[in-house]
């Protein structure tokens, strides 16, 4: 395992600037998630580090050389691709065993066997590894993918959506065993994805991408809890974050200059009022089970907001709201500290 | 199919009626196709006589005279010289001395039918292996230019072939590739090349990069990526490519019957001269052809499991 680092790196596809001047370092052993829409420049960056695509300008170092003119096969990367994952004419053992016998390692057969089976069996697919790739399940396809990245040690492991094909259940188990695994072997992991859960449940810390630049990076809670900017704060939370003109709800003093609230369920004291005290109005109660989530109408905004199951309120009922240590974003979408 | 009264009726699975319409039509399409090749085959085993009688026979007494008449060149010789010879030592002397003549060696078949087993199987070779690599390198690689470079590909199959015979004739007459097996494999993979490249480049289009990219990243390089995970995935195309580049090779008359006269000529033009050697012998000409069907036959056959196994089904999540 080793440090990966770039930085300046921009890549341009024709007009597109996919990625702007980035700067961003992983850590050996940790794992860091690039969190952004498509579109944000999040596999480029990957690719750039793999080597399937050449950076305009800046440096790619990994463990302190600089591979950014390298080819993929000299960089010593692994790379768990979205889709696309299996080659289709191997057995999942073969899948496996392909990086191992490529003509830059040539492992010998039987270091190759012992270490399928260890891998086979910390993914549960040993049962799986004489079957075509064409015959396994969603899953234990996107388990072969993820174990033929893992039967190496690479300096780094690139792992692009690797479970956003999956079903939900599925999706949930494999982001528990990814990063037990991960912590297992210590690996680094830089990991792309659009799915603010897995950015949130498995990241050391997570890098927030918009436009091929870099917002912010910095643990999930710091990310969450001090975003720089509006983009920030949307990226974290369900339901997202409210985002309100300044004044429209009771709260304390408003910093001087804010122009947005942004308020997340934790900000909100919700109570049923009638008369002048009912500022907004339930427009529709959403019941998830274990949730609720209130849709509330403040004159002409929309709020989204978690309410107890165990709150009495009905469509139409009239509510009272105040709002608790908000965020606050001044005319630019940047964060203003203080306040309230 | 059994669609009990409280199921919907599927609207995609085909009802009954119209299986039995489309598997009667099947055999009847069949039977047209497969008739001729039929009677080619009978015919072979016919003698002369059966092979022209009219009503034709259906039931006849099997002879391999049509095969022993393909295979060797005979003359005429009086009874009296027949009677004196030793005893016949195979069938074919006596089928041949029954009709007062003897074998006088073999036909020029099996060199004929050898030119056009060399010549059709290297040129579709040629064309498959030039055809795989220049469709990889347009559809992988920013080439200048591709798209015209792809129609003028495309364009060099415009001409009818026996528009351009007469310039090909004069200028292989000029560098001395007339009548040799070399100047017609090159002309036939001149002629299949683009087809082979049009052809193989949907089919490597349709193999996602993700492949190789993955097999780049696994320490192989551009070359092995290649041949470890691009070629197995396209054998499928790779099949009907040469299958289709066999048959136009394994056919081709114009080119043949104006370029080759001798050690090169190909069973095509020769097929015709079988009738012109002592009468009309319908059952030599028609055991030429069915040897002549014979290995476009097996090599369909074989490739058949190709053509339909559809390897990369199911391992793509799309």
């Amino acid at each position: 395992m080793a440090e990966v680092a770039l930085s300046g790196v921009t890549k341009r596809f024709r007009t597109v600037t996919a990625v702007d001047g980035l700067d961003l370092t992983v850590a050996d052993g940790e794992f860091l998630v690039l969190l952004g829409p498509t579109g944000a420049g999040k596999t480029t960056t990957l690719r750039l580090v793999a080597g399937l695509e050449r950076a305009d300008s800046g440096t790619v170092r990994i463990g302190g050389h600089d591979v950014t003119t390298l080819d993929p096969s000299s960089r010593d990367v692994a790379f768990v691709f979205q889709q696309y994952s299996l080659y289709p004419h191997l057995t999942a053992y073969d899948n496996l065993a392909f990086p191992l016998r490529s003509p830059a390692r040539r492992v010998p057969e039987a270091e190759i066997s012992q270490r399928i089976e260890e891998i086979a069996t910390m993914l549960r697919i040993a049962g799986k590894l004489q079957n075509r790739a064409t015959q396994l399940s969603g899953g234990e396809m996107q388990r072969v993918a993820i174990g033929r990245a893992l039967v190496r040690r690479p300096s780094i492991y690139l792992m692009d959506e690797p479970l956003s094909s999956l079903d939900a259940k599925l999706r949930a188990d494999l982001r528990l065993e990814l990063k037990r695994i991960q912590g297992e072997l210590g690996a680094t992991v830089l990991y792309v994805t659009h799915d603010q859960t897995e950015a949130m449940t498995m990241a050391n810390r997570i890098g927030v991408i918009e436009n091929g630049r870099l917002i912010q990076v910095g643990t999930p809670r710091e990310i969450y809890t001090e975003p720089r900017n509006v983009y920030v704060a949307t990226r974290l939370g369900q339901p997202a974050i409210n985002l309100l003109p300044a004044g429209l709800v009771p709260n304390g003093a408003v910093p001087a200059g804010a122009r947005t609230v942004g308020a997340r369920t934790e900000h909100f004291r919700i109570k049923k009022a009638a008369g002048d005290a009912a500022v907004g109005r339930v427009e529709w109660i959403e019941h998830l089970g274990d949730q609720n989530h209130l849709h509330v109408a403040v004159g002409d905004q929309k709020i989204v907001t978690l309410v107890d199951p165990d709150a009495r309120l009905e469509r139409g009922d009239g509510i009272s709201l105040a709002l608790v240590d908000p965020l606050y974003f001044d005319a630019a979408g940047n964060r203003i500290r203080g306040g309230g | 199919m059994s669609a009990t009264s409280d199921q919907a009726h599927s609207v995609v699975a085909p009802s009954g009626a119209s299986k039995t319409i489309a598997g009667a039509l099947v055999i009847v399409y069949a039977l047209v196709t497969i008739i001729p090749l039929v009677w080619i085959v009978m015919t072979s085993f016919k003698t002369p006589p059966d092979s022209i009688a009219y009503p034709p026979k259906l039931i006849f007494t099997p002879s391999i005279e049509g095969y022993c008449n393909l295979f060797t060149t005979r003359t005429r010789q009086t009874p009296e010289y027949i009677a004196a010879l030793p005893p016949a030592e195979t069938e074919c002397d006596r089928v041949v001395r029954s009709r007062n003549m003897v074998i006088a060696g073999p036909s020029n078949v099996i060199p004929r039918f050898i030119n056009s087993i060399v010549i059709a199987f290297g040129s579709t070779f040629l064309a498959v292996f030039l055809g795989t690599i220049t469709a990889y390198g347009f559809s992988r690689f920013k080439v200048p230019l591709a798209d015209d470079l792809l129609f003028f590909i495309l364009s060099t199959r415009f001409m009818p072939p026996i528009a351009v015979a007469i310039p090909i004739y004069l200028m292989y007459r000029t560098i001395g590739l007339s009548d040799t097996q070399l100047g017609m494999i090159l002309l036939y993979t001149a002629v299949n090349v683009s087809l082979a490249v049009w052809l193989l480049k949907g089919f490597i289009d349709e193999i996602p990069r993700e492949y190789e990219e993955a097999a780049l990243i696994d320490g192989y390089s551009r070359l092995h990526a290649f041949v470890k995970v691009v070629l197995p995935q396209a054998a499928t195309g790779i099949a009907a490519t040469a299958i289709f580049c066999l048959i136009f090779a394994w056919n081709e008359y114009a080119f043949a019957v104006l370029l080759t006269s001798g050690t090169a000529q190909t069973m095509p033009p020769f097929i015709p001269f079988i009738i012109g050697e002592g009468g009309q012998d319908w059952p030599a000409v028609a055991a030429g052809t069915t040897l002549f069907l014979i290995p476009i036959f097996v090599f369909t056959v074989l490739l058949r499991k190709h053509l339909l196994r559809g390897i990369t089904f199911g391992a793509v999540r799309k």
